[in-house]
């Protein structure tokens, strides 16, 4: 560790911490402290949700991937990309237009039933929770590597920030959190990209033709099929990625903090091209990764390749680079699980305790204290459980979480905003089906089960050979929430007149003073 | 969600009841998912081919091969489209606005 690095996370805690302390002289109602207020600009909500959603998964996860696997891992690249127009067009404008602070409240706009609201509430926990368990873990190892301090120790200085950050400075703390990691983290992918190109004397052609010979898999690391031999289970995945990020309770909150549905239009391009350039970087964080630093190193700093994006930094520029990196790794990982512990707390304190527990009869002052706890609550649960989960894999814990929001947060999102005749049975099938289908396809799944000892959970043949069961448990979604509907008299046309009005024109919204 | 205090409340069936609202409905649907529809199969075709077939394995320019070629085509793809909706939605915020105004000259008959 050298002096360098220290400096430069001292630099990141103290200007985050700079911050959490301006931020919380502006957050005294449960609007600010939910949705800054409402008063995000489109381009710092672009800038927020890239910051939200290029987690260490992303930065250090694919890089490694690529580097290790070559064209697979540029698989999550293009999914984690393609998802955002899946947001723009499906979900963004009409989440905005009906929802208040969560996912819940968009659904109970239309179906006001505490089952519901119950229902969503504990699917944004999971997700939450399992999302969160897989940066914690990916910090805790990084740091400990970084720092040499032992992985609990690394944890709970995680786990102690991001609480920092979210019980004082609430939204707007954390989406300036986010603003700046995202800024960090374009400047130092750019910087490594640059030399790497450099490397190749700025001839793509060159650098293509070079990476045929600069790994052990040779032709084939320019092909898909290093990693992923099975079609389906691709296939699956690749699903789970288009159509995860719809469903995700953190991504999904950052839609309200704009003021209307134009505003979270200008903030998803901004995201678009933000993220766009990072995941078209990520080629040559990986090819770089996979040239200059090589298999044998990266596998050695860690298993999962996670290292090769700090590796690459060091062997392109030094001490100083690398330093930088890692910082930019701390801070990233920082800003996302500050987003995830403020979605959690706002299932937990506002649709859990203000709307079903108190009926909606709390005062201002009570939302705040209630937000403040559920956070302290949301972020102790998962530091506990990261500190239990040291040895599961990442990579697999993100996926699941993209694989659950797919499968129990899109299905009912699309059937509240787009179909008539759905209601409040449908509603909490489409939720459960999903939920449990994932949960329990993934149970039996590889990930969870191997006949050899020490590769998974568990010793044991796994039921299913899907590592990603979306390709089954998002269709279960749809179709639980179609056979759910079916099944209950009940609908309500005037109520989904008034939703569709809402939706498409954003008349209630405007009225609504933040 | 309440509107303002001197002003009777939204009646959304009667905006739900307006022509213009139905047809812009029907026609902004129509686009959303028709879209969709077609960036979700272009996006899904990459594994399917990949998975299935050899033939984005083949070299196109030097060493790079179709995948790569069809991945930056994902990328413009995404971009372009992106793009192709703001100035979509913007067109249907007009008419959205006209048919509010629509609304508000009826209630205020």
């Amino acid at each position: 560790m050298s002096v360098t690095a220290v400096v430069m996370f001292l630099a990141i805690v103290g200007l985050t911490l700079a911050i959490t302390w301006w931020a919380s002289r502006r957050t005294s109602t449960a609007s600010d402290f939910y949705t800054a207020g409402g008063g995000l600009k489109g381009w710092q909500n672009g800038l927020a949700i890239s910051g939200d959603y290029l987690s260490a998964a992303s930065f250090l996860g694919i890089a490694g991937s690529i580097a290790l696997t070559g064209f697979d891992g540029f698989f999550f690249s293009l999914g984690y990309l393609v998802a955002y127009l899946v947001v723009l067009y499906i979900v963004a404008e009409p989440l905005r237009n009906l929802g208040k602070f969560t996912l819940a409240d968009m659904i109970s706009a239309r179906f006001d039933a505490k089952k519901v609201r119950g229902t969503a509430a504990l699917s944004s926990i999971v997700i939450v929770l399992f999302y969160m368990i897989a940066q914690l873990v990916g910090a805790g190892a990084l740091i400990q590597l970084l720092l040499g301090i032992d992985y609990w120790m690394a944890v709970l200085l995680v786990g102690f920030m991001m609480t920092i950050y979210v019980l004082f400075g609430g939204m707007t703390a954390t989406s300036w959190v986010q603003i700046i990691k995202a800024c960090l983290l374009m400047l130092g992918t750019v910087i490594i990209s640059f030399l790497v190109l450099a490397k190749f004397d700025f001839n793509i052609l060159t650098m293509f033709s070079e990476m045929t010979t600069a790994t052990d898999a040779g032709q084939a690391y320019l092909n898909p099929g290093l990693k992923y031999t099975n079609g389906i289970d691709t296939i699956s995945m690749l699903v789970a990625l288009v159509l995860g990020t719809a469903g995700l309770p953190h991504i999904l909150m950052r839609f309200f903090t704009v003021k209307d549905a134009q505003t979270a239009r200008s903030s998803v391009i901004w995201a678009t091209w933000i993220v766009g350039i990072f995941y078209v970087l990520t080629i040559f964080l990986g090819f770089g990764a996979a040239a200059f630093v090589g298999k044998e190193t990266i596998v050695e700093a860690n298993a999962a390749g996670n290292m090769a994006a700090p590796l690459l930094a060091q062997a392109l520029g030094g001490d100083i680079l690398f330093s930088f990196v890692c910082a930019v790794a701390f801070a990233t990982i920082l800003a996302v699980v500050a987003g995830l512990v403020l979605s959690g707390a706002s299932a937990l304190s506002h649709d859990i305790y203000g709307q079903i527990i108190k009926k909606d009869k709390v005062t201002e002052k009570e939302q705040v204290v209630a937000a403040r706890v559920g956070s302290i609550i949301i972020s102790v649960i998962s530091i506990v459980l990261a500190l239990g989960a040291q040895t599961l894999n990442v990579a697999f814990l993100v996926s699941l979480a993209f694989c659950i929001a797919a499968s129990a947060n899109l299905p009912v999102i699309i059937y509240t905003i787009y179909w008539k005749r759905f209601n409040t049975a449908g509603a909490v099938t489409a939720m459960l089906t999903g939920l449990i289908s994932a949960l329990v396809l993934v149970a039996v799944s590889p990930n969870v089960w191997n006949p050899e000892a020490g590769k998974a959970i568990f010793v044991g043949d796994p039921l299913i050979f899907l590592t990603n069961p979306a390709i089954v448990s998002v269709p279960l979604g749809f179709l639980g929430g179609w056979i759910g509907t079916l099944l209950s008299k009940e609908t309500d046309e005037a109520k989904y007149r008034e939703v569709d009005v809402k939706a498409q024109t954003g008349i209630s919204v405007q009225d609504v003073s933040h | 969600m309440a509107g303002n205090q001197n002003q009777p409340p939204i009646d959304y069936d009667k905006i739900a009841e307006l022509q213009s609202f139905k047809q812009l409905s029907k026609r902004k649907n129509k686009f959303l998912w028709t879209l969709t529809a077609i960036f979700l199969i272009i996006y899904l075709l990459l594994p399917i081919l990949t998975s299935f077939t050899e033939i984005l394995h083949q070299k196109a320019i030097g060493e790079i091969t179709w995948v790569w070629i069809y991945s930056a085509g994902l990328f413009v793809m995404t971009w372009g489209l992106a793009h192709l909706y703001v100035s979509k939605a913007n067109s249907y915020d007009k008419e959205a606005k006209a048919i509010i105004e629509e609304y508000e000259r009826g209630v205020n008959k």
